[in-house]
């Protein structure tokens, strides 16, 4: 029995729009242009408990339209959804008690206060018992290395200091789901590396279920087993990363450095780009196997390096944007 | 500790912590209580006939809307005013909590905190420092005894307005129109410059049938013995029955304003 359902959800926004210029501005005053934009057009899925889901999509795809439904702040217009056996929308209070949600952009701290007495709110609003919190934060507190921060008010934490205590807040009362709504958005590399891996070992250690929106393809890349893609309010793909890959495109990467720029190029592969003596060759593997293609290329030139890859996510997913 | 008595407490904590504003608006409040003393004594000193208020009720009424001015809510709690204009406020409802009783928490605490920060060193002036002629002085202990209930709820009455403009912002979003509306009504039909009691006999029943009465004025013809003290009790009906009214308007409104956001988006 999968933990989360949504079945066939869609939500449209209304969007006031206004003609360009004065004359657009008056028209506007006596009658009003409305845009209907459909966020959601029929998406479904399940997750199952334990699972770590990557939900990407471009701006706009409704991710995050997603996230506030399964969360129960938004109602959809259309469609069924049970988290752990509950209507979000319908059993808010018992829902969103059962859940922890981060929001990238936003924090769910208090600013005046210091994080440990924002910590301290929230054990009353989530009724965490004493003997809990206590456990709960002494954990949190030291998996996320908040110990130097919490008697710092939240508006003076920088942007992964806040990020890392946004987290420990979500978590304070132990919810078996946790939403992650572009977690990673402004921070630096080290706060970046710290946050995905307070992720994988929360999911791997405690078996919380991760479903995470982002934007960085190397979030995905480093946490996620399943990869939801969505665009234009509908689901695009659903799967592996490993089968994302396959279904989109078998292509691999030849990547060489040369010793004197040499033009290196083969029928079977196409020539990626040339950066000084360094020449980056597509290929698929199905038409060429790759050692072949390397002996090919090795015989020719004079080579001092190379090595194969797979293309970076992100032009997987801007590839199925397109189709 | 419920959540609830948590916001009040940690918002107490932080609104304590404007000390010189509170400095300045006692120091400001102070002077214009001396200049509406001074109108008044000049009054009843011309005037040949007996009023519904003695000049030294008027005294003690005078400082003591001085020193609660600020259960009027001239202004609109500004972090609710920014959730509500990026339309962050549905991150609220991600919260166990619901959305009303967390605003009338946070208004409970901005009509206590800063109205304590200036009233009780303004009685402590008021009280033992000034002279007799200008000074705040219950007549009994039990006048003002039966005044600190009152106190509690003009609070109640205060808060249940300040959520009220808080929900009223959904539809605004600009939230300085509201305020001025309420503070000019407030100033007026509080007392704030006349007593309500001086005010021609016809106009009486509108002036008390209005929560502002119970918000300033009745409160404080409790504390200087213009109203005996058993009359604490309809003071109290009056304030209760007007919190109840404009807490449920409040909610009301509030569902329709959070369905609005929910349901059809923003």
């Amino acid at each position: 029995m999968p933990q989360i359902v949504a079945d066939d959800l869609a939500k449209a926004f209304r969007v006031a729009e206004r003609s360009p210029g004065m004359l657009g501005a008056l028209r506007g005053l006596v009658s009003r242009t409305h845009k209907v934009v459909d966020a959601l057009a029929g998406v479904s899925f399940e997750i199952s408990a334990g699972e770590l889901v990557g939900y990407i999509g471009p701006n706009g795809a409704g991710k995050s339209t997603t996230i506030k439904i399964l969360a129960g702040i938004l109602v959809p217009d259309r469609g069924r959804v049970e988290v752990a056996g509950r209507v979000p929308w319908r059993e808010r209070v018992a829902h969103v008690a059962r859940i922890g949600v981060v929001f990238g952009q936003r924090t769910q701290l208090w600013w005046d206060l210091p994080v440990v007495e924002s910590l301290d709110m929230l054990r009353h609003i989530y009724k965490v018992p004493a003997a809990d919190f206590a456990k709960q934060r002494t954990e949190l507190v030291e998996l996320l290395d908040l110990g130097p921060l919490l008697d710092t008010p939240v508006r003076q934490l920088s942007l992964g200091q806040r990020m890392r205590a946004d987290l420990a807040a979500s978590l304070i009362h132990a919810p078996e789901i946790l939403f992650l709504d572009e977690p990673t958005i402004g921070l630096d590399a080290v706060s970046k590396l710290a946050v995905r891996a307070f992720v994988k070992r929360l999911n791997r250690e405690r078996g919380v279920t991760v479903i995470l929106t982002t934007h960085d393809m190397d979030d995905i890349e480093a946490l996620c087993e399943r990869v939801i893609v969505i665009g234009g309010g509908k689901i695009l793909s659903d799967g592996s990363l490993a089968e994302l890959r396959k279904r989109v495109t078998r292509e691999r990467w030849l990547t060489v450095d040369v010793e004197d720029g040499a033009e290196v190029s083969d029928p079977d592969a196409t020539v990626l780009r040339r950066e000084g003596n360094r020449v980056c060759l597509a290929f698929d593997p199905d038409v060429v196997a790759p050692a072949e293609l390397i002996r090919r290329v090795t015989s020719a030139h004079a080579i001092r390096d190379l090595f194969v890859e797979n293309p970076p996510i992100e032009s997987i997913i801007a590839r199925l944007y397109q189709s | 500790m419920n959540g609830y008595l948590a916001i009040v407490a940690a918002r107490f904590r932080t609104l304590l912590q404007y000390r010189t504003a509170a400095l300045a608006g006692l120091f400001t409040q102070l002077f214009f209580g001396f200049v509406r003393i001074a109108i008044f004594s000049a009054f009843y000193a011309a005037s040949p006939s007996s009023q519904p208020m003695s000049l030294p009720e008027v005294v003690s009424y005078i400082w003591l809307g001085q020193a609660t001015l600020l259960l009027v809510p001239w202004r609109i709690d500004e972090d609710v005013l920014q959730q509500i204009g990026d339309g962050s406020v549905v991150y609220e409802l991600a919260r166990p909590l619901d959305l009303y009783t967390v605003w009338f928490a946070r208004s409970i605490a901005w009509r206590t905190a800063p109205v304590m920060l200036r009233m009780l060193p303004m009685f402590v002036i008021a009280m033992f420092v000034l002279p007799h002629d200008w000074a705040l002085m219950p007549p009994s202990a039990a006048a003002f005894a039966a005044w600190l209930p009152c106190f509690a709820g003009a609070v109640l009455v205060s808060a249940a307005l300040s959520s009220l403009m808080n929900v009223t912002l959904m539809w605004t979003l600009a939230g300085q129109g509201v305020p001025i509306i309420i503070g000019s009504l407030a100033t007026v039909f509080g007392g704030l410059t006349i007593p309500l009691a001086l005010f021609p006999a016809w106009s009486q029943p509108v002036l008390y049938a209005m929560p502002f009465a119970g918000m300033l004025d009745l409160p404080s013809r409790i504390f200087t013995g213009n109203l005996p003290p058993h009359d604490a009790l309809y003071v109290i009906a009056h304030q209760l029955v007007w919190t109840l009214v404009l807490v449920a308007f409040g909610r009301w409104l509030l569902a329709r304003g959070v369905r609005r956001i929910v349901v059809q988006g923003g």
